[in-house]
């Protein structure tokens, strides 16, 4: 009410309680919605959490055995060794819809079936190390392609709660009291009206009867 | 099709080649938020960056976080594990909860 100027008429009252029952659903609605995706939510920020502690850990023990190989071996034979790799990875992204929020899926493919592809080097050159080091590598891809889909999702879908929980909040706080308040004011204001026209006819009557017949009033 | 890439300092990221991921070295923040933007709006769906990098490059970060491609993720390089990415992951409970209810034990 604060602030806006309502007609007190029938129509507007007509199209504020409409404009109330839809206020009234959409909230039901979105906070339904909000309730579902923090449900969603958690689920994938826990699986989110302990993917990326178990990442970390593998990548940094990956790490110390890439020093421990760099140790090991003159660096030119390390870029060398290193320079043209066999393998390629190529991703697939698809979509998958969670409460409209579109959160992607991933899948990698190698270009060759191989696993064997991913020493790009005749071992003739190189320590041992450095085949463990790699393979420690290739060991902890697929959980990190795994946390980089998850952990987008959790950024999609935080975005998208913040922003459902906004329109909830508005709806419920300042939408939905001010058009109560709004019906409220022109119920009210007709009522009066009703009343005072009421009131203006019967002391019209009073007045005709006084002049036709002398009636005293009170 | 799309393809994955790794950029950061060079000896952190090396070994990812070997794999079949693309790897780009990066020595200075300039150079780091250009190649970052070249590969989010080339083909790339997901872009490892190591959270020294990332540190730098945050603003770049926060844009490519509401966009559904590419999933730019923040890995430990070399020098160790700075706590950067579990910070992300901490930022977007924070949005979503209004606080942070899940790594609160550890703290």
């Amino acid at each position: 009410m604060a602030g806006t100027q309502v007609n007190p008429t029938r129509m507007e009252l007509t199209r504020l309680k409409k404009k109330l029952v839809t206020a009234v659903r959409g909230h039901k609605l979105l906070k339904d919605k909000r309730d579902e995706l923090m449900r969603q939510f958690l689920d994938r920020v826990r699986e989110n959490k302990a993917l990326r502690e178990e990442v970390e850990a593998a990548l940094v023990a990956a790490n110390a055995d890439f020093m421990l190989a760099r140790a090991g071996m003159p660096d030119e034979m390390m870029n060398t060794a290193l320079l043209a790799p066999k393998q390629e990875v190529s991703i697939s992204a698809g979509t998958q819809n969670v409460m409209s929020v579109e959160i992607p899926d991933f899948d990698f493919k190698t270009r060759t079936p191989d696993p064997n592809d991913i020493y790009s080097y005749g071992y003739a050159f190189t320590t041992g190390d450095l085949d463990d080091a790699i393979r420690s590598l290739s060991d902890v891809f697929p959980k990190m392609l795994k946390l980089a889909e998850v952990e987008k999702s959790c950024q999609l879908m935080a975005a998208e709660i913040e922003k459902t929980r906004r329109r909830v909040n508005a709806l419920e706080h300042v939408m939905i009291p001010e058009l109560q308040e709004n019906i409220k004011y022109i119920t009210m204001k007709l009522d009066e009206n009703e009343r005072s026209t009421q009131i203006r006819l019967m002391k019209v009557k009073d007045m005709m009867l006084q002049e036709a017949h002398h009636y005293e009033t009170i | 099709m799309y393809r994955a890439a790794v950029i950061g300092d060079r000896d952190s990221i090396y070994g990812f080649a070997a794999l079949g991921l693309d790897v780009f070295p990066i020595d200075d923040t300039e150079t780091g938020s250009q190649t970052l933007r070249r590969l989010a709006e080339g083909e790339y769906a997901v872009i490892y960056i190591t959270e020294a990098l990332a540190a730098a490059l945050e603003r770049e970060l926060n844009h490519y976080r509401l966009l559904p491609l590419p999933a730019i993720i923040p890995i430990p390089g070399i020098t160790g594990n700075t706590g950067m990415g579990i910070r992300m992951v901490r930022k977007s409970v924070e949005q979503a909860v209004g606080s942070d209810i899940i790594f609160n034990e550890k703290d």
